[in-house]
């Protein structure tokens, strides 16, 4: 256990530490995105990987996340940190109230079940006109401010904000891993009815499994509305987005702290600098070598890279033993 | 007015229940979802496309021909993809086919550009039956029949055929299945063939009423998942249902709200059903 | 006078036309091992699932400790301590065999170290200490009905209902699950068995209720059971009939 706190730990000294060394600004970019991302997937991972209720449609409280702090600043100019709390809270009233009816569904049931309702948020936002509908909205440029969370001499603050986030993720899914709260979503992953006659409200626990993720991710989704600066419905409540949450994920290692770490550090560099060389020429070149490679992973390492990793290690302590 | 609504939503329906009978072949048998599924559809529609742009052939001299390099397409995916993932622990299976459709897709765009293209003439093209006030596109019309038609035949093929039986066999248990003889891998590249078939046929059919694009697959496929659950995973008869019912809550809701709450509406339905009947209309 | 810890009341459960329980009542006292027997289809393991929360009876009550738990959820009545283990053994595949016991003791445990505490007591009493950091889907067999028990044990329950922890060992682990039935017993945990390795569960039983059908058909002590001629022409056949004369003989 120590052994794995320690490797934690070297892991955020180097995240946070590496910007200030690449000076570059791109490489800057990617490491916000990568932590943004590595942040979604360990809250993702909390509703999917611990209690194993699949979830196709956590875009739905990114979106949220990105839309509350968003509109309350464009009407009313509110702070988007109170718009980060605020979403939050939202998202897991809303997460609570659809858990309620998807609940009920087990396995791809369930999993269609959340994408469905992401899809019908996003819906709804495309054709709501307070909202600006599908052209989105554009947040309005102010003076850097760390009180507006705008920022535009340089993306240091993005990348500390960013990086508090990361780490707040992380810390949540640690200490639901390492407590009674883990060992009850592995037990309601592992077999519903073992968990229940094991004395746990599985309903229950699903539900706050559920709004913890929900929460975490519509903070992030609040970040990434004042990073990029414009919101559309396509763009937060897609199925792109949700999709890239997962696959990361599973990509590094589905239920493990260091997987969305892993996923987020392989596929989000992968993906923007395949993006800068190739995706200039809007023939899909990016996309495809990006899809190419990620086919290929899942080919060759099927049980995520985390479990690469694992492996060599059981390997390594099994040859401990026989020479012993 | 209801009742050329109602003509609209069945006819569309039809077609997406062959998709989603496509899709369902797979999902219940292999427990695997393909998220390439649209993406096969759209190649078909190319394929019709290219057909009739370069060898003026009508798309419906084109279907055996969309129809077998969708099934190959499907055969391929099995052998070089699906196959490697199938026994993957976790939603690595998924996590393949999601960066197949990315492939698939963006090597739709390199090759032949996002932008929309028609295809033209078909014997059928603009035609269409007056029934007392309703009017039916013959295109809509020969889409629904076809869909329905291939669908009897899938249907027929799975509980009729050796190699149906030997499929529901293996949706049992692959290992059981093995014991009794079946070899179990050539029935899945057998399953992803006649899923691509389905496709195949649908996006032939769909080619002379709608763009055909990179994108042209991706909205059905999606539906393709919530028609699928709502009938039954593996359940074909479901899938068919439930893809008629998809099709009419769109056109009725499309109708009544607005042509943008179709889809969240389809959704819904979902949602709403499956309250009542936590496995599909058809699951157990 | 011992008091009745577990009371069925004319419980009937029926899916569609097929009535898998017809009215069966009987009573479990503080303290007693009772053995549920009877054919397959009998509907033994459908009346666990009623008791345990799992299914909703058509008619009848269950009473646990004076409280009544028809239709209460599974998890409220393992709180209460009624708990049970699975014919087809559910062990938390993915997890540890510590990890698996563990998940039970949190239950009744105000902490983590407390709960490690419970946990570790449990692996030791129920010799899985050994196996601990397994993976618990790795186990055989044997000690993965072993391991059924030992979680369910660390919820720290006041009556256990075993459904065929037997069935499918061999003779010296039936011989281990027999022991560990008569130390749980003697811990004073009343219990509830499910068998059909009847050498096994007849000498521990004080008492042993026979359905059959759907219908209880019988109820009383081992030696009445094995001489009740309904009970051997339903069930138990001329086999296990001579066999037991044989057995009594000996004695």
């Amino acid at each position: 256990m120590a052994m794995k706190n320690r490797l934690l730990y070297v892991i955020s000294v180097v995240a946070l530490v590496l910007p200030f060394i690449f000076r570059n600004v791109n490489f800057q970019h990617i490491m916000i995105m990568l932590l943004i991302f590595a942040g979604l997937g360990e809250s993702w991972n909390i509703i999917t990987g611990f209690a194993g209720q699949t979830s196709f449609g956590h875009a739905a409280f990114f979106g949220i996340g990105a839309y509350t702090s968003t509109i309350l600043f464009y009407k009313f100019g509110i702070s988007p940190w109170v718009g980060m709390l605020l979403g939050a809270l939202f998202a897991a009233v809303v997460s609570a109230i659809v858990s309620y009816p998807c609940f009920r569904l087990k396995g791809h049931y369930f999993a269609v079940a959340t994408l469905a309702v992401a899809e019908i948020i996003k819906q709804l936002f495309v054709s709501w006109d307070y909202v600006e509908g599908a052209t989105g909205i554009s947040i309005p440029v102010k003076p850097d401010s760390f009180w507006m969370m705008q920022f535009h001499r340089s993306k240091i603050p993005y990348f500390l904000i960013a990086y508090v986030l990361f780490i707040v993720s992380v810390v949540i899914a640690v200490l639901i891993e390492r407590n009674k709260m883990g060992y009850y979503l592995k037990a309601i992953r592992e077999s519903h009815e073992a968990a229940e006659a094991l004395g746990i409200n599985t309903t229950r626990y699903k539900l706050y499994a559920m709004i913890v993720s929900s929460a975490v991710t519509a903070m992030f989704g609040t970040l990434y509305a004042q990073y990029i600066l414009y919101i559309d419905p396509f763009m937060v409540f897609g199925l792109d987005i949700s999709m890239k949450i997962v696959l990361l994920t599973v990509l590094g290692g589905l239920g493990t702290v260091y997987g969305p770490i892993i996923g987020s550090a392989i596929l989000i560099p992968l993906s923007e600098y395949t993006r800068a060389f190739l995706g200039g020429t809007g023939k899909g070149i990016d996309l495809m070598i990006y899809g190419a490679l990620i086919v290929i992973v899942a080919c060759f390492e099927p049980r995520g890279v985390f479990g690469l990793f694992q492996r060599s290690k059981k390997r390594g302590a099994q040859y401990a033993k026989t020479t012993a | 007015m209801f009742l050329q609504v109602i003509l609209t939503g069945a006819l569309i329906g039809s077609v997406y229940s062959l998709v989603a009978v496509g899709l369902t072949l797979v999902w219940g048998l292999m427990d695997i979802i393909n998220f390439a599924h649209g993406d096969m559809m759209m190649i078909s529609m190319y394929t019709v496309f290219w057909l009739y742009t370069l060898l003026k052939f009508d798309p419906f001299v084109s279907l055996p021909i969309s129809a077998g390099i969708t099934a190959l397409l499907g055969v391929l995916i099995y052998k070089f993809v699906i196959k490697r993932v199938v026994n993957a622990p976790g939603l690595m299976a998924l996590l393949a086919t999601f960066g197949l459709s990315l492939f698939i897709r963006n090597f739709a765009q390199f090759l032949w550009s996002p932008n929309y293209r028609f295809v033209g003439e078909s014997i059928l093209s603009g035609k269409r039956i007056f029934l007392a006030d309703l009017i039916i596109g013959l295109p809509q019309l020969a889409a629904a029949l076809g869909s329905i038609v291939m669908t009897f035949l899938i249907a027929l093929f799975i509980k009729k055929t050796k190699t149906g039986k030997a499929i529901q066999a293996t949706a049992q248990g692959r290992d059981i299945a093995e014991l009794m003889g079946v070899n179990t891998e050539k029935i899945y590249a057998i399953t992803f063939a006649l899923s691509g078939i389905c496709v195949g046929v649908a996006g032939t059919l769909l080619s002379g009423i709608f763009p055909v694009y990179p994108e042209a697959g991706a909205m059905y496929g999606l539906l393709a998942f919530v028609i699928v659950a709502l009938g039954g995973f593996g359940n074909i008869w479901g899938a068919f249902y439930a893809g008629i019912l998809i099709g009419l809550t769109e056109a009725l809701g499309g109708f009544y709200l607005g042509t943008q709450f179709k889809y969240a509406l389809a959704f819904l339905i979902y949602l709403l059903v499956l309250q009542f009947r936590p496995k599909g209309l058809f699951g157990w | 006078m011992p008091r009745p810890l577990l009371e069925i009341q004319n419980v009937t459960m029926k899916f569609g036309n097929l009535v898998a329980n017809d009215d069966v009542s009987f009573s479990v006292n503080e303290g007693e091992i009772v053995s549920l027997i009877g054919p397959n289809g009998a509907g033994k393991t459908t009346l666990f699932n009623c008791i345990s929360g799992f299914y909703k009876p058509v008619s009848g009550k269950i009473i646990f400790d004076g409280k009544d738990i028809t239709g209460k959820s599974t998890h409220e009545i393992t709180l209460l301590g009624l708990t049970r283990t699975f014919q087809i053994v559910k062990p938390l595949k993915e997890m540890t065999v510590k990890e698996n016991v563990l998940t039970g003791a949190f239950l009744h445990a105000k902490n983590k170290k407390e709960a490690e505490q419970i946990a570790q007591k449990v692996l030791q009493t129920t010799h899985l200490w050994e196996k601990k950091d397994m993976l618990a889907g790795s186990l055989t067999i044997a000690d993965k009905k072993r391991l059924e028990i030992a979680r369910m044990l660390a919820t720290r329950p006041r009556m256990m209902m075993l459904d065929e922890a037997m069935a499918g060992l061999n003779r010296t682990e039936v011989k281990e699950a027999m022991e560990l039935c008569l130390m749980l017993n003697r811990d004073g945990i009343t219990l509830l068995i499910v068998e059909h390795v009847m050498e096994a569960i007849m000498p521990i039983s004080n008492r042993v209720v026979v359905l059959s059908a759907g219908k209880k058909i019988a109820e009383g002590s081992p030696e009445q059971i094995i001489n009740n001629e309904e009970v051997i022409k339903a069930y138990l056949g001329e086999r296990y009939y001579a066999k037991s004369r044989q057995a009594n003989s000996r004695i």
